[in-house]
């Protein structure tokens, strides 16, 4: 794994054409994440009383809460780019951690949350509490958009795990590429929240 | 030119079929590509034989409406996601992409086999689905039929084609990092060779349109599942959102089904016609013409369906620009063919029939571009012909034309020449004999995804299923002298077409790590004809 | 079944049948002369590729002793010349289309309009007379007729070849086509947007008649009621007069309502400030979302009848509420 691949001339070579990668595969997911976005905007344009009426009945509180803890656990990961430059593999292995233990939290308000929905019938089928024409699109986009954005944050802690796991066999030096391409991920993971978060929780409110 | 083989190559270093399973050689995972693609084509081709046995009759030959809706959504789904998509750039384009550009692999050899992985199981969900009792859907999904009122594993379905479809967006990343990164010293934007164009081309729509298809078949299957979506017209959601979605994906997907062919063929014509390719620039920058324009032609698929006249307007200007560099092409090639000295090898067969069959089926483009046409023509067996013009008589030329051409290097053994002559005129034939009568029956008003129909349609319709019997006779040819070659056939020197592509400079199967010392290159891959001993320096374009 | 494209040959004024398909609309011809000239310059095209093609292959067959002299180094004024010849006559192509389509679409302003509801898997007919029929449309030869098209299901699509003409019927939307049948005779019709399991039954045909025929046509049907008058027993059946004023009646209820006399066609203030006009789908979306488009001044009280009646009741009612507003 550590060693050059037969069609790389150099290890640098390697390390930024996988960066190369990663940037193109995240311009497909935003993509991916971009007909969402446009199903939401047709909508809120065509529909605008029932999606403000919907946005209204979301927990502004624990969407608010989530924000920060995902912000934080991105500008945690950064942060450890310079302590895998430097070989400082306890300082990594420690934010690395830190950033797990964060977005576990995140996972877990947003499964509190969607329970809370599901009791409050917020789920648009039989039974659903919203009369307002359009209230039913938006809970159908909130289910969506948040259960991708969680397959998401999954994702990416299975990437956290493994890069931890190698963090503790292996000289962190050799990580940069990996720890590199995590956090590019990660980060993009965070700006799709931040589309998110006034998409579903602020629309209704201002 | 020689012919000691190599000691040793990428298809005797390790026969063990773990090996096989487990390798990060592009050159190995084209194979296995190429091999399961194969095996979807001749699926997809079964169902599309029932379809053409059913309709000899006016009340149908053999099976229930049921059964036939199942049969031609089979086809439908089998032959775009898991045959026409993959075929030329995941078998053809994985094992020739590096050897055209002096690399020894992709940039990411261990993303390519996952990518395989996805595709069959992809292709194994859905497959499982459609063996399960299959979806009456067509390929396209639309809503609310297929949400609210379609039986049938529809979820199964679509999640298939969605891992599939991650495949994709997987060989589309690899290539256009690989072509950015990994070619050869000298191997400048204008010495590429023109089925790296198109195969880059390809991927931006891989990487760019596949992931607008996943969400939009998430939202699908949300809506099947739960039978409520944002679709749903009594939510006040709108069905017509659906189709500018899917199509968004599935127009550009039409030139992913297109594009690679295009490239196959423009490197075979200079070959075959020992002469530089006509307008080198042209034929290049067409190809991501077509690719960009092709993201923004999507509404000519709904000039009937609803949506404004001003947008109708605006599409069918657009789709007429998108068509323009395809023009390009074609005039292109035959001016590469002017003051040439050709020869007739089943690869160029191919390719001549290809130029056809893609006229033909561009052309008639025009008269669904057009929107007052359009209105007539659109929903019969006209589109019927015309999308299978150009992805299955154009597209499957292509094919069997970069196979043939690429075949002695990938095999190390010659196909039998007097056999591929003949399956290529068969297959111009045959396909003409069966989709020709298609247009008539189109003009007739004769409606498309019909089980039974008026009995006056019925002569062209018997006319069209004799020639799917030839067509289907001489797809098989090829199937039976490949696997002849394969054990009995000739074997092939390093550069049995005296081409002058990189590919064509490694042995006759290449050794596993391609080229020994990366080469350097100093002319255009068109420079014919060739020296005595290959290279020689010529004016770029 | 259907029977082929018949023209009765007594009452049929000479026409053109290309390919055995009858010009039956004032379009048709020119549809026809769209396509015919599609296919002009198809074929040109196709004469040019496959002529130099077969030439060049011929000719420039390895081994012929054809003169080859040297090749041209510059290309692009070739390039150029080719690439703006094919925009020229693409654009005059495109130009051509959409005016058509752009008129094909424009209905003049006096038509017979018949509504079209598309169910799985039948077509269900209503002339404004109330007379039903189903996969079966008897329209008068030499005047406008409008289709409105709407689905209880899936999306349809209505297509009737001899006329040129089709369109989708989408669930949840007025949508409209017009033609002038300008030749009496039989012409199948078709659903072709694939619609479930009998896709393939979903056909019928229209019976272009004479106007006199048609009229008696009209007359022989089964007596029933007009639309309109279908519709004001639907008004009482489903309670809406209970609470809406309309026609001279005067609503008994207490719940305040609005009046619908003379609503069609008239701005409509909303409650979110806005103003939609009363067409037929705002009176379409008020019955089954009512709450979605509130008159200002009322309160957001009533119920849905989405479920409780059919797309056609919804159509009788829509067609009562216009009487009202013409004078009626």
């Amino acid at each position: 794994m550590a060693e050059t691949g037969i069609q790389y001339e150099s290890p640098s070579h390697e390390a930024e054409t996988a960066q190369a990668g990663m940037w193109l595969f995240l311009a497909s997911e935003f993509l991916f994440f971009g007909g969402l976005f446009l199903v939401w905007t047709i909508y809120r344009v065509t529909l605008p009383d029932g999606f403000a009426a919907a946005s209204r009945h979301t927990n502004i509180v624990i969407g608010a809460v989530n924000t920060v803890l995902l912000l934080v656990s991105g500008a945690c990961l950064s942060a450890g780019l310079p302590a895998v430059q430097s070989g400082n593999g306890r300082m990594f292995r420690r934010i690395l951690s830190g950033a797990l233990v964060i977005a576990l939290l995140f996972l877990a308000l947003k499964g509190l949350e969607w329970h809370e929905d599901l009791n409050e019938h917020l789920f648009p089928a039989a039974h659903f509490a919203l009369s307002e024409r359009g209230a039913g699109l938006f809970f159908c986009f909130y289910f969506v958009a948040t259960f991708l954005h969680g397959a998401h944050m999954v994702a990416g802690i299975v990437l956290l795990l493994w890069l931890l796991r190698r963090a503790r066999s292996e000289p962190v030096a050799s990580l940069r590429m990996p720890a590199e391409s995590v956090t590019l991920y990660w980060a993009f993971v965070d700006l799709i929240w931040i589309v998110l978060f006034p998409l579903i929780y602020l629309s209704g409110r201002v | 030119m020689s012919l000691t083989l190599p000691a040793r190559s990428y298809l005797t270093e390790d026969g063990r079929l773990r090996s096989w399973l487990l390798s990060t050689d592009h050159k190995r995972i084209g194979l296995l590509y190429l091999g399961t693609t194969t095996a979807f084509f001749f699926l997809g081709g079964a169902a599309a034989a029932l379809v053409r046995l059913q309709l000899i009759e006016p009340d149908g030959a053999i099976v229930s409406p049921e059964t036939y809706n199942r049969l031609f959504t089979m086809h439908g789904v089998i032959m775009v996601w898991f045959f026409l998509v993959p075929v030329v750039p995941a078998a053809l384009g994985n094992f020739i992409l590096p050897l055209m550009l002096g690399a020894r692999d992709l940039a990411f050899p261990r993303l390519n086999l996952l990518s395989w992985y996805l595709f069959v199981f992809g292709g194994l969900l859905s497959l499982s689905a459609l063996a399960a009792g299959g979806v009456d859907t067509g390929w396209t999904f639309y809503t609310p039929l297929t949400s609210d009122y379609a039986k049938g594993h529809i979820v199964l379905v679509t999640a298939g084609i969605f891992i599939a479809g991650f495949s994709t967006i997987a060989t589309g990343v690899n290539f256009i990092i690989t072509i950015h990164r990994l070619r050869a010293p000298g191997l400048t934007l204008y010495r590429l060779p023109l089925f790296v164009w198109s195969l880059y081309a390809t991927s931006v729509i891989f990487v760019l349109a596949t992931p607008v298809l996943a969400i939009t078949l998430v939202l699908l299957a949300f809506e099947t599942i739960f039978h409520v979506g944002v679709f749903d017209p009594n939510l006040g959601g709108d069905p017509l959102l659906f189709q500018h979605l899917f199509w968004f994906y599935s127009h550009p997907a039409v030139y992913i089904m297109i594009l690679p062919g295009l490239g196959i063929v423009s490197e075979i014509i200079p070959v075959f016609s020992r002469r530089p390719i006509f307008g080198y620039k042209f034929v290049a920058w067409s190809s991501v013409a077509i690719s960009v324009i092709g993201f923004l032609v999507w509404g000519h698929h709904m000039f009937v369906a609803g949506t404004s006249v001003y947008a109708a307007i605006v599409f069918s200007m657009l789709s007429y620009l998108v068509a323009v560099p395809s023009a390009i092409k074609v005039f292109n090639w035959l001016g590469t063919l002017h003051k040439g000295s050709i020869r007739f090898d089943a690869p160029m067969l191919y390719a001549l029939g290809f130029i056809g069959l893609f006229t033909i089926g561009g052309l008639t483009g025009l008269f669904l571009a057009a929107l007052a046409s359009d209105v007539h023509l659109t929903q019969t067996y006209f589109v019927v012909a015309h999308f299978h013009y150009i992805m299955v008589g154009a597209m499957v030329s292509a094919l069997f034309a970069g196979l043939h051409y690429w075949w002695p290097k990938i095999t190390g053994r010659m196909y039998p020449e007097v056999w591929g002559r003949l399956a290529a005129l068969l297959i111009f034939f045959g396909f003409n004999l069966t989709f020709f009568p298609q247009f008539i029956l189109g003009f007739q008003g004769m409606p498309r995804r019909y089980a039974t129909y008026p009995a006056h349609f019925q002569v062209l319709n018997v006319l069209s299923s004799a020639g799917a019997t030839i067509l289907a006779a001489a797809y098989l040819l090829p199937l039976g002298y490949f696997a002849w070659s394969l054990a009995r056939g000739e074997r092939a020197p390093a550069n049995p077409w005296g081409a002058l592509g990189l590919e064509w400079q490694v042995p006759s199967p290449p050794p596993v790590e391609n080229f020994r010392e990366t080469p350097t290159v100093t002319g255009s891959p068109y420079a014919y004809p060739p020296m005595e001993d290959g290279v020689q320096d010529a004016a770029d374009g | 079944m259907t029977p082929p494209a018949m023209v009765s040959p007594d009452m049929a004024p000479l026409g053109m049948a290309p390919l055995g398909v009858p010009q039956a609309s004032t379009v048709a011809p020119e549809v026809d002369a769209l396509i015919g000239a599609l296919l002009a310059i198809s074929l040109a095209v196709l004469a040019l590729v496959f002529g130099l093609l077969l030439t060049y292959v011929v000719r420039y067959r390895a081994g012929s002793d054809a003169f080859r002299g040297d090749l041209a180094a510059k290309t692009w004024r070739v390039e150029i010349a080719w690439t703006a010849a094919t925009l020229l006559v693409f654009f005059g192509l495109f130009v051509w289309g959409a005016d058509l389509y752009a008129r094909l679409f424009e209905p003049p302003s006096a038509t017979l309009n018949i509504n079209v509801v598309g169910k799985q898997w039948m077509w269900k007919i209503e002339h404004p007379g109330g007379q039903r029929e189903i996969n079966a449309l008897h329209v008068p030869v030499g005047r406008p007729v409008r289709l409105v098209l709407t689905s209880e299901d899936v999306i349809h699509d209505f297509s009737i070849p001899a006329f040129r003409l089709k369109h989708d019927v989408v669930p949840g939307r007025y949508l409209s086509i017009w033609f002038q049948a300008d030749r009496i005779g039989d012409y199948p019709f078709f659903c072709t947007q694939f619609c479930g399991t009998d896709h393939a039954a979903m056909r019928g045909a229209v019976h272009v008649m004479s106007q006199p025929d048609y009229a008696r046509w009209l007359d022989g049907q089964p007596a029933s009621r007009s639309l309109v008058r279908q519709g004001q027993t639907l008004f009482m059946r489903f309670g809406c007069s209970g609470c809406h004023q309309a026609g001279n009646g005067l609503a008994s209820s207490t719940v305040h309502a609005p009046s619908l006399n003379g609503i069609y066609g008239r701005p409509v203030a909303l409650a979110d400030g806005s103003t939609v006009i009363a067409d037929d789908r705002y009176l379409h979306d008020s019955m089954t979302d009512p709450n979605s488009q509130v008159v200002a001044g009322y309160a957001p009280v009533m119920p849905t009848f989405a479920h409780v009646a059919s797309e056609a009741e919804i159509l009788d009612l829509i067609a009562y509420i216009r009487s009202l507003s013409q004078g009626g």
